[in-house]
């Protein structure tokens, strides 16, 4: 299944201010999986993500889409493979109207309005938002928000998902439910966040960045229990993670 | 600077009053646009001395109020915080025209009916625009844009302006709240902070923009605004207009209170 | 300094409103030429940011006072002159239908006024003239106070001129200008001191920001700037000179005045009574605008028509029917108002 493949080659970026924030970085994601990125701040994971998606053009190495390279002239074709949440719902959700919001997609790729109506309620419900339809932005709770972020990505019923930080300043409720959404997503996902917790639940594989190199790439259960890599790249193991299951006893490096 | 919190209240009522579900609420915006701009023309075409002929005029701001269930001490309560410019003109007016005339049996200056009338045209042309959101709302507001032909690229520019003007107010609310827990004597922000604090603001406004952009950029976003299919002015919202505009053009050529003044006194005696 | 509806009269509202679209329509044209619609959510969120700075009080240090940011020209800094305009034409929008702040025929006006000054004369004639030699923190200074101070004069001298064209007050040009020249003076000193603060913050926050906006934003614009005034100059002068025309003719307008003031008995004929009215209408509709408070007409011109102003209402034997019929209008307004509000009530029991 080539075309639901993302592959990355030796992928270098350099900020116009110098700085080195992406070097040399090869992964392949295959169709149906998820990935967790996690890194520390500044280790250019969301460098990384707008890489991916076309919005920043690497120095050197390509980016592969199924077998189409990511330039600006295949961008409209990648777009429509790859959908990204963004981490402030708030900048995502721009028209006066959820409705609008997840219709904007679709209408920017001229479907007729009945395809584009199908396509948003669709997005709607999988969500769960949809008598939310007609609120405007500023009436939704923090939760929300973002369920109508991810709709508005989904009604362009990408192949591939990919989101930074889905779950930042969330409730526990509205992230258990953010958590189930994802969970129930046949996409394939690719996601970074800080709450390893919930990488470790929806996440098999993870991609441990740090300073723009991956340190680690592999199942999720071994990498986030090693406590020492993840001291070294700026992170912590999960809470979840931390106690024994049996005793409740805190470990304190290594798993026991 | 309470001035936040009470902007967004009222951006938000006006919201919400929008969202009603009347008469005139179901009226095609470009019917709404259109007779606000016919009355507002009227008004405003009345001579500085008219104020008797310019009182029918009354009866739109009236009828729409509560045909269309507003409330009319909120909405109102706006015409206070404008006034003031409008009556420091006016009320130079009776100064400047001493020429005396007499009504009812009273001298008075001719220049205390200019800033009568002023300030009654000014109660409707405000309470005409008010009602024309109160009723139509920003985002049908600016399909009746549309209609009427304005650039899609400024109607754009003008939702997105409209969308972000909440969310911008709180943010420029909460610098300038942690500004006031640190400077609690000073009415405003000192100048020595006018350049970091707007400063900050404004490159955290543009990196949002940034952001936006990028959010618009991945959904497809190439310059063109595309929108649902436009809705069709039916008959009645034909009516509505072509009434509105017949006793416009009827109360601007007839002095109506005089005639009904007439009647009355001839019938009295 | 925005302009309400009840103080302009329909022709200068629409002379503006044509100017107005007019550059608009051609700032349009121009971001769309360009290619920069990138720029639109900026202009969008700038928009957003300058209608909520306006809301911030800048204390003035001594006077216990404050002063406000109007905002042209940190949008022309910071969005080009194009763009600066239609963002500022947003905000204008936003502030008149919401906040009543700004009337919808006088839109074109605060448009104009409060947009194009800065955007088109002060920005690039001035600001830029600063800066394009090197950007430092004097230029930007001396910049900004001259293009504000300028910006705000030019559109406060609008202002009274819109004003008086339109003749819907008794206010002498001069004490008029006397009012808002000084005034607006002050505002200018605070608006071009914030604006220089805060473009000299962003400029060494991050410099690409305010350079970008100035290369080769001045060369090859001068002949497309040459028509922008040429279109205002044009508005300008057609307004003025349909004006004139409507008081250099008081022949007619006292002809039309004296019958109308003669048809004391109103009553008697509607069909004599609808003409008058007619030519009332008509004339009216030009703005009546006269210099006669300026003193610098004939005694006689003013005795003549300060004795039969065209409004029944004057005349001894019409006043009190016409203050009884006002009064039984107000009635009847605030009658129907509640009858439709009995009805609505009573509709929502029934179906309750």
């Amino acid at each position: 299944m080539s075309h639901h493949k993302l592959e990355t080659k030796t992928i270098n970026y350099v900020y116009p201010d110098g700085n080195k924030a992406v070097k040399d970085i090869s992964f392949t994601i295959h169709h149906g999986e998820s990935v967790g990125i996690v890194g520390a701040n500044g280790a250019g994971k969301s460098t990384l993500l707008m890489l991916l998606m076309g919005v920043l053009f690497p120095s050197s190495g390509e980016v592969l889409v199924g077998d189409i390279h990511v330039t600006k002239k295949t961008l409209p074709l990648i777009r429509q493979r790859l959908g990204m949440v963004f981490q402030d719902p708030d900048d995502q959700l721009f028209m006066s109207t959820v409705y609008d919001d997840v219709a904007f997609g679709p209408r920017n790729y001229r479907y007729d309005e009945k395809e584009v109506e199908s396509r948003v309620f669709q997005a709607l419900e999988m969500v769960g938002i949809l008598h939310l339809k007609d609120r405007p932005p500023f009436k939704l709770s923090g939760g929300e928000k973002r369920a109508a972020a991810i709709a508005s990505v989904l009604s362009m019923q990408p192949d591939v998902l990919i989101m930074d930080e889905p779950t930042a300043s969330l409730d526990p409720r509205s992230r258990r439910r953010v958590i189930n959404l994802l969970n129930c997503f046949e996409h394939t996902k690719i996601i970074t966040s800080h709450d390893l917790d919930m990488i470790l639940d929806i996440s098999r594989r993870v991609i441990v960045i740090k300073d723009g190199e991956i340190a680690a790439d592999g199942e999720s259960a071994e990498i986030l229990a090693d406590a020492e890599l993840l001291d070294q790249c700026g992170l912590e193991v999960p809470i979840s993670l931390q106690r024994c299951p049996k005793c409740g006893e805190r470990f304190l490096t290594g798993r026991s | 600077m309470a001035d936040f919190t009470s902007s967004l209240y009222n951006m938000r009522l006006m919201d919400e009053l929008a969202c009603k579900d009347t008469f005139v609420h179901k009226l095609h915006p470009l019917i709404k646009i259109l007779t606000t701009i016919a009355y507002l023309f009227v008004v405003v075409s009345y001579d500085r001395h008219e104020i008797i002929g310019l009182l029918p005029m009354l009866f739109y701001p009236v009828v729409v109020f509560f045909l269309a269930e507003l409330p009319i001490k909120q909405v109102l309560a706006r015409l206070l915080l404008i006034e003031p410019f409008i009556i420091a003109i006016g009320i130079l007016n009776p100064f400047f025209d001493s020429q005396v005339i007499i009504v009812g049996g009273f001298a008075i200056s001719r220049g205390w009916i200019t800033f009568a009338s002023i300030l009654l045209k000014s109660l409707f042309t405000i309470t005409a625009a008010l009602i024309l959101i109160c009723t139509t709302g920003m985002d049908k507001l600016a399909a009746g844009l549309r209609m009427l032909k304005v650039p899609r690229l400024f109607v754009l520019q003008l939702l997105l302006t409209y969308r972000y003007i909440s969310v911008l107010i709180e943010e420029v609310s909460r610098s300038i709240r942690a500004y006031k827990l640190r400077a609690p004597q000073q009415k405003g922000i000192h100048p020595s902070v006018w350049g970091t604090l707007v400063g900050q603001l404004l490159l955290r406004t543009i990196d949002r923009a940034e952001r936006v952009y990028q959010a618009m950029f991945v959904r497809g976003f190439t310059g063109e605004y595309y929108t649902g299919a436009d809705t069709w002015v039916t008959l009645r919202d034909v009516a509505y207009f072509g009434g509105w505009l017949s006793f416009f053009i009827l109360a601007r050529m007839v002095n109506i209170p005089l005639m009904i003044g007439l009647l009355i006194s001839g019938v009295i005696s | 300094m925005h302009m309400a509806d009840a103080l302009i009269s329909p022709v200068i509202g629409g002379t503006m409103w044509v100017a107005t679209a007019g550059v608009a329509a051609y700032s349009i044209k121009k971001i769309q030429d360009d290619l920069e619609e990138k720029k639109v959510p900026l202009m969008g969120v700038m928009g957003a940011f300058v209608f909520a700075s306006q809301m911030i009080n800048f204390s003035i240090p001594g006077t216990g006072s404050s002063g406000h940011l109007g905002g042209g020209l940190i949008l022309a800094a910071m969005l080009g002159p194009y763009a600066g305009f239609l963002a500022m034409a947003s905000i204008l929008l936003i502030q008149a239908l919401f906040f009543g702040d700004g009337g919808l025929l006088a839109y074109g006006c605060n448009v104009f006024n409060l947009g194009f000054y800065t955007c088109f004369i002060t920005y690039p004639l001035i600001y830029e003239r600063f800066v394009k030699k090197g950007i430092s923190a004097k230029r930007i200074m001396a910049g900004s106070m001259i293009a504000a101070i300028v910006g705000l004069q030019l559109g406060a001298f609008s202002v009274v001129l819109e004003t008086f064209f339109s003749g819907k007050t008794e206010l002498p040009f001069s004490t008029f200008v006397l009012m808002m020249q000084p005034i607006h003076l002050a505002i200018g000193i605070v608006e071009g001191l914030v604006t220089a603060a805060v473009l000299t913050f962003v400029w060494k926050a991050r410099p690409e920001l305010i350079e970008k906006q100035i290369s080769g934003k001045i060369s090859g614009n001068a002949s497309i700037k040459r028509i922008i005034y040429g279109l205002a100059i044009a508005a300008v002068v057609i307004g003025g000179g349909l004006s004139w025309f409507a008081s250099s003719n008081p022949d007619g307008l006292e002809w039309s005045m004296e019958k109308t003031a003669g048809t004391a008995e109103l009553a008697d004929s509607g069909g004599i009574y609808g003409i008058l009215a007619d030519i009332q209408s008509k004339t009216a509709f030009l703005p009546d605008y006269s210099f006669k408070n300026d003193g610098s007409v004939s005694e006689e011109q003013v005795s003549e028509t300060s004795a039969e102003v065209a409004w029944p209402a004057v005349d001894a034997g019409t006043t009190v029917s016409g203050l009884l019929g006002g009064a039984m209008t107000l009635v009847l307004a605030v009658m129907i108002g509640f009858f439709i509000r009995y009805v609505k009530r009573r509709k929502k029991k029934v179906t309750a």
